[in-house]
C-alpha cells in the first residue's frame, strides 16, 4: 500500500525532475555568458578583472569581437529554442503525463525542406558575412617595408629591427634577444614572422591577432596599434616543454619614443651589452 | 524500468542453443574467451579493454587539472602515478606529457575502438541477423593488434624522456626531434591503424553481404548506419595517416627530412637533409583527423537514436534524412580538414574555402538535431537510465555543433585557435557526446550481453552526478576561451593577460576531481550486475530491433530461428498491433490491408 503510494509520488516528481533539469542546461549556459564579467566580483582582489576579451588595442579588433559577439546572439537564440524545445517535449510527452496515443509519425517532408533551408542560409550568410574581415587580416598585406621581423626560437622571441638604412637582412639591423617588442602606434605596421627551429605562434591577444611561425618560410602580419602601453606576447603553438614560458612584451609607443628606443639600441649595440630578460 | 521478460515471440526451441558454447566445440578456456573468433566475445574483450584505458586517460586529465588549479604545487596522492618527479611535482615536460598522451589514449584507445571494435562487433551482426562477421580471423586480428600498440603505447612511459609530448597531433617538425617516445608513439598509432582497417572492412562487407531476408539497406537500425558510414570514412582515410606515419618515423630514423625543412635545427640535433615542409604533415594527420572526429560520433549518433526512438515508444523521425545527412557528413567530411590550420601558414584564399565548407557541414548536423527532437515530440518518453543518457547526448551536442559555427568562421578563430574555446568545443562533442552516448549504450545493451539488467536507480544517480559535473568542468571552457586563454601551457598564469583566470580553473579542477570520483559508482554497478543483475529474457526494453529477438546473451551463431525481416526498426505505436512495439521479424498480421506501411518516411506529421 504504502509503497505503491511512494511509487505513485515518484512517478510524478521524477520525470518532472529530469525536465527541469535539461532546462537548467539552457539557464545556466545564458547565465554563464551574461555573469562572467562579474565572476571575478568574488575572487581576492589579485584575480580582479573582468573574465571578457582581452582589453582591444588594435584598429581592426572590434570587427573580430564584433563578430564574435554577432554569433554569440545568434547561436544563443538558436541554442534557447532547441533545448527549450528539448525541455518541453519532456516535461509534456512523458509517458505517465501523456495520456494521448502517441503520435504514430515517421516525418514530414516540409518541416524537413523548412530545418534544412533556415540554417543553410543563415550559414551561408554569416560564411559570406566574415569573408572581408579575413581577407584584411591575412589577405591584403599593405605594400610597406617591414619594420621588424620576429623569430621564434626554442623558447624566446628575437626581434631584428633595419638600421639607418631601413632595409632588414644588412650589417646594419639591431637584433635584440632581450623579449621586448617596441612598435609605434597610430601607424600600419608590417612584421616578418618566421621561427628558426619549430613551429611557434605569435600571439597578441591584445591586438587580436595570432600567426603560427613556421622554419624556413618567412610570413608578413600587419595592423594599427591605437594606443600606447604594454602587452604580453604569447606562444600559442605547442613548442617543446618550455613552451609555457616562451612569453614577450610588446611595447607600443609613439613614434617619436620608437625612434628614440631604435638610437638607443644601436648605441648598446655598439657597446655590445645584452640586455636582461623581461620579469613581467 | 519494465524488466518483464519478453514477449518471445519465437519458439524456445533455442533454449538449448544460448549453452552451446560450452559444450559443441572441445576448445579450452583460450579459444573461447581470448583467441575467439566469436565477434561477441571480441567486442566484449574490446569494450573490457577500453574501459580499462578510459580509466587510465581519466588518470592523466586528473594531473593536468591539477597542474592547471595548483601550478607547480606536489600533487598529493596521485602525483607519483602520474609520472611526477620528486615528491608529485609536474615539471613542464611531464605536463606537456600528459596532455599529449590524455588525449592518444581516449581518443585512439577509448572512443574510435569502444564505438567500432567494441559495439561495431557485436551489434553489427545481431542487428542485421547475421551468425557472425563475413572474415571471423580477421576480427579476432582486428582486437590483437591493439595489444602492440597498447605495449607500444604504455611502454614509452618508461624510456629515457617519457612518453611522446608532441601533442596528439604530432606536429612537425617539433615531432622528429622528440626524444624516443615519440617513436613508440608513432609505432603505436600504425598499429591503431591497422586495427581499425581490419575492422572497418570486415564491417563493410558484413553488412553489404551478410543480411537476414527481408533486411533492405533502409530497414537498417542507424546504428549501422553509423557503423558503416565509420567504416567507409576509415577505410579512406586511415591509409593517408599511415602513410604520413611512416614518413615521420622515416624522418626521426633515417633523417629522410619529409617534415623538415633545409638546415632545420631543434634540441640541439640538426636534420641532415631539408627539402621537405613542416605544413605537409598537418595537411596529411588533418586529412585523416578530420574524417576521424565523425568516426568518433557517427556511431555514436546512431545508438543515440536507437535508444531515442526505443524509449520514446514512437518512430524515428525522418529516418531517411537521418541517413542522407550521416552521409553528407562523411561526404563534406572530406574536404574540411583545413579548418585546423586557419593560422598555420597555409594560403589564405584556401583558409576562406574550408571556411566555406565548414559552414556547410554544420547542416547536417543541424539536421539530425531537428529530427532527434521530432522523435521525442508526441511521444510517451520513458525517462531510463539509458534514456536519459540519450537526451543528453542531444542536448550536448546543440552545444559542441553550435561552438563549432565559432571557430568556422575565420577571423574568430584567428583569436580562439589554441585556446581553451577548441578544448570546450571537442569536449562537448567528445565527452558530453560521445562518451556520454557509449555509457547510455552500455546500460542499454548490457542485458543482451550479460543476460542481466544494470541497476536503474543506481544508473541515475550516476547520470546525474555525471552529467551535472562535466558541464562544470567543461562549460566555463567557453568563458577561457573568450579571455584567449591558451591550450597545453604548463603555467598560463605567469602572462598577466591570464592571471585572473585562476580561480574559475580550480572550480573546473575540483569539478573535475569529482566526475572522476563518482565513475566509481558505474564501476560497481557495472560489475555488481554482471554477476547479481536481476535475470532478464530477450527484449527487457521492450524494443523492435532484431538484436532483442536473440536469446540474451545470444549462444554461438546468435539467432535460434532464421529471421526473416518484414519492416524497419522504428515500428513503435504502430495502429497495426495491439502492443506499442513491432518487431522486425512479427509477420504482419494477416489482416492488415497495407504490409508497406512503415517505409513511408514523407508521411504528414
Ligand atoms: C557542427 C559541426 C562542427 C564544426 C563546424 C566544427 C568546427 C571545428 C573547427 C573549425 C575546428 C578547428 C578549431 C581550431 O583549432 O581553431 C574544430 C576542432 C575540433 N573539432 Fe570540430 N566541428 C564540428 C563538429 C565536431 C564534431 C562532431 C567533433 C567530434 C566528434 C569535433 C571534434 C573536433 C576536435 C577533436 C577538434 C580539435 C582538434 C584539436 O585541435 O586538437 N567537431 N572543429
Ligand atoms: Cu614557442
Ligand atoms: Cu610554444
Ligand atoms: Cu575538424
Amino acid at each position: 500500500m504504502s509503497e505503491s503510494q511512494t511509487n505513485e509520488q515518484q512517478r510524478k516528481w521524477l520525470p518532472n525532475f529530469w525536465s527541469v533539469l535539461f532546462l537548467m542546461v539552457p539557464i545556466f549556459g545564458v547565465a554563464t555568458f551574461a555573469l562572467a564579467p562579474y565572476l571575478n566580483d568574488i575572487a581576492p582582489a589579485y584575480f580582479k578583472r573582468p573574465v571578457w576579451f582581452p582589453k582591444d588595442v588594435s584598429e581592426h579588433g572590434y570587427v573580430i569581437d564584433n563578430l564574435f559577439m554577432f554569433i554569440l546572439w545568434l547561436t544563443g537564440i538558436v541554442f534557447v529554442i532547441t533545448e527549450g524545445l528539448l525541455f518541453y517535449f519532456m516535461w509534456k510527452y512523458e509517458a505517465n503525463t501523456n495520456t494521448k496515443k502517441v503520435a504514430y509519425s515517421h516525418g514530414s517532408h516540409s518541416l524537413e525542406v523548412v530545418w534544412t533551408i533556415i540554417p543553410a542560409v543563415t550559414l551561408l550568410f554569416i560564411a559570406i558575412y566574415q569573408m572581408d574581415a579575413w581577407a584584411a587580416a591575412k589577405m591584403r598585406a599593405p605594400d610597406i617595408p617591414p619594420i621588424v621581423e620576429v623569430t621564434g626560437r626554442q623558447f624566446n622571441w628575437d626581434f631584428r629591427y633595419p638600421g639607418p638604412d631601413n632595409e632588414l637582412y644588412t650589417s646594419d639591423d639591431i637584433v635584440r634577444t632581450d623579449g621586448r617588442l617596441y612598435l609605434p602606434v597610430g601607424e600600419e605596421v608590417l612584421l616578418r614572422i618566421t621561427s628558426a627551429d619549430v613551429l611557434h605562434s605569435f600571439f597578441l591577444p591584445n591586438l587580436r591577432l595570432k600567426q603560427d611561425v613556421i622554419p624556413g618560410m618567412a610570413q608578413n602580419m600587419w595592423f594599427t596599434a591605437t594606443e600606447t602601453g604594454e602587452y604580453d606576447i604569447v606562444c600559442a603553438e605547442l613548442c617543446g616543454w618550455g613552451h609555457y614560458k616562451m612569453k614577450a612584451r610588446i611595447h607600443l609607443v609613439t613614434r617619436p619614443q620608437f625612434e628614440a628606443q631604435l638610437e638607443e639600441f644601436r648605441k648598446e649595440k655598439n657597446t655590445m651589452r645584452v640586455a636582461d630578460r623581461p620579469q613581467d | 524500468m519494465s524488466t518483464v521478460p519478453a514477449a518471445d515471440s519465437q519458439t524456445n526451441a533455442g533454449k538449448a542453443l544460448a549453452g552451446h558454447d560450452e559444450h559443441a566445440h572441445t576448445s579450452s578456456f583460450l579459444k573461447t574467451y581470448v583467441f575467439s573468433l566469436d565477434h561477441k566475445i571480441i567486442g566484449l574483450q574490446f569494450l573490457f579493454s577500453t574501459l580499462i584505458w578510459f580509466l587510465v586517460g581519466g588518470m592523466l586529465a586528473l594531473g593536468i587539472r591539477w597542474q592547471l588549479a595548483y601550478p607547480w604545487r606536489p600533487m598529493p596522492i596521485l602525483g607519483e602515478l602520474v609520472g611526477a618527479a620528486e615528491g608529485g611535482q609536474i615539471p613542464p615536460e611531464v605536463y606537456t606529457m600528459l596532455v599529449t598522451m590524455h588525449a592518444t589514449v581516449m581518443i585512439f584507445f577509448v572512443i574510435i575502438p569502444v564505438l567500432a571494435g567494441a559495439f561495431g562487433n557485436y551489434l553489427i551482426p545481431l542487428m542485421i541477423g547475421a551468425d557472425d562477421m563475413a572474415f571471423p580471423t580477421l576480427n579476432m586480428l582486428s582486437y590483437w593488434f591493439m595489444w602492440p600498440a597498447f605495449v607500444a603505447i604504455g611502454s614509452s612511459f618508461f624510456v629515457d624522456g617519457g612518453a611522446a609530448q608532441g601533442g596528439w597531433t604530432n606536429y612537425a617538425p617539433l615531432s622528429i626531434f622528440a626524444g624516443q617516445g615519440q617513436t613508440l608513439w608513432l609505432i603505436g598509432l600504425t598499429l591503431v591503424g591497422i586495427s581499425s582497417m581490419l575492422g572497418s572492412v570486415n564491417y563493410m562487407t558484413t553488412i553489404i553481404q551478410m543480411r537476414a531476408p527481408g533486411m533492405t539497406m533502409f530497414r537498417l537500425p542507424m546504428t549501422i548506419w553509423g557503423m558503416f558510414v565509420t567504416a567507409v570514412l576509415q577505410a579512406f582515410a586511415l591509409p593517408v595517416l599511415t602513410a604520413a606515419g611512416f614518413m615521420a618515423l622515416s624522418d626521426r630514423l633515417f633523417g629522410t627530412g619529409f617534415f623538415l625543412a633545409e638546415g632545420a635545427t631543434a634540441n640541439n640535433a640538426i636534420a641532415q637533409a631539408g627539402g621537405g615542409q613542416p605544413l605537409l604533415w598537418q595537411h596529411l594527420f588533418w586529412f585523416y583527423s578530420h574524417p576521424a572526429v565523425y568516426i568518433m560520433i557517427l556511431p555514436a549518433m546512431g545508438m543515440v537514436s536507437d535508444i531515442l526512438s526505443c524509449f520514446s515508444r514512437k518512430p524515428l523521425f525522418g529516418y531517411k534524412p537521418m541517413v542522407y545527412s550521416l552521409a553528407g557528413i562523411a561526404g563534406l567530411g572530406f574536404i574540411v580538414w583545413g579548418h585546423h590550420m586557419f593560422v598555420s601558414g597555409m594560403n589564405p584564399a584556401l583558409g576562406m574555402t574550408f571556411m566555406v565548407s565548414t559552414m556547410m557541414i554544420a547542416l547536417p548536423s543541424a539536421i539530425k538535431t531537428f529530427n532527434w527532437l521530432g522523435t521525442m515530440w508526441g511521444g510517451k518518453l520513458q525517462f531510463t537510465t539509458p534514456m536519459l543518457f540519450a537526451i543528453s547526448f542531444v542536448s550536448m551536442f546543440i552545444i559542441g555543433g553550435l561552438s563549432g559555427i565559432f571557430m568556422a568562421a575565420t577571423p574568430v578563430d584567428i583569436v580562439i585557435h589554441d585556446t581553451y574555446f577548441i578544448v570546450a568545443h571537442f569536449h562537448y562533442v567528445l565527452f558530453a557526446g560521445t562518451a556520454m552516448a557509449v555509457m547510455g549504450a552500455i546500460y542499454f545493451w548490457f542485458p543482451k550481453m550479460f543476460g542481466r539488467t544494470m541497476n536503474d536507480s543506481w544508473g541515475k544517480v550516476h547520470f546525474l552526478l555525471t552529467f551535472v559535473l562535466l558541464n562544470c568542468v567543461f562549460y566555463p571552457m567557453h568563458i577561457l576561451g573568450m579571455n584567449d586563454f591558451p591550450r597545453r601551457l604548463a603555467d598560463p598564469y605567469h602572462y598577466g593577460t591570464f592571471r585572473h583566470l585562476l580561480p574559475i580553473n580550480q572550480f573546473m579542477s575540483w569539478c573535475a576531481f569529482i566526475l572522476v570520483s563518482v565513475q566509481i559508482i558505474f564501476v560497481v554497478n557495472f560489475i555488481w550486475s554482471l554477476f547479481f543483475g536481476p535475470r532478464c529474457g530477450r527484449n527487457p526494453w521492450h524494443a523492435n530491433g532484431l538484436e532483442w529477438q536473440a536469446p540474451s546473451p545470444p549462444g554461438h551463431g546468435n539467432f535460434d530461428f532464421q529471421p526473416m525481416i518484414y519492416r524497419g526498426p522504428y515500428e513503435y505505436g504502430s495502429p497495426e498491433v495491439e502492443v506499442d512495439y513491432y518487431p522486425q521479424t512479427q509477420p504482419p498480421a494477416a489482416s492488415s490491408p497495407s504490409g508497406e506501411s512503415n517505409e513511408n518516411p514523407t508521411k504528414e506529421a
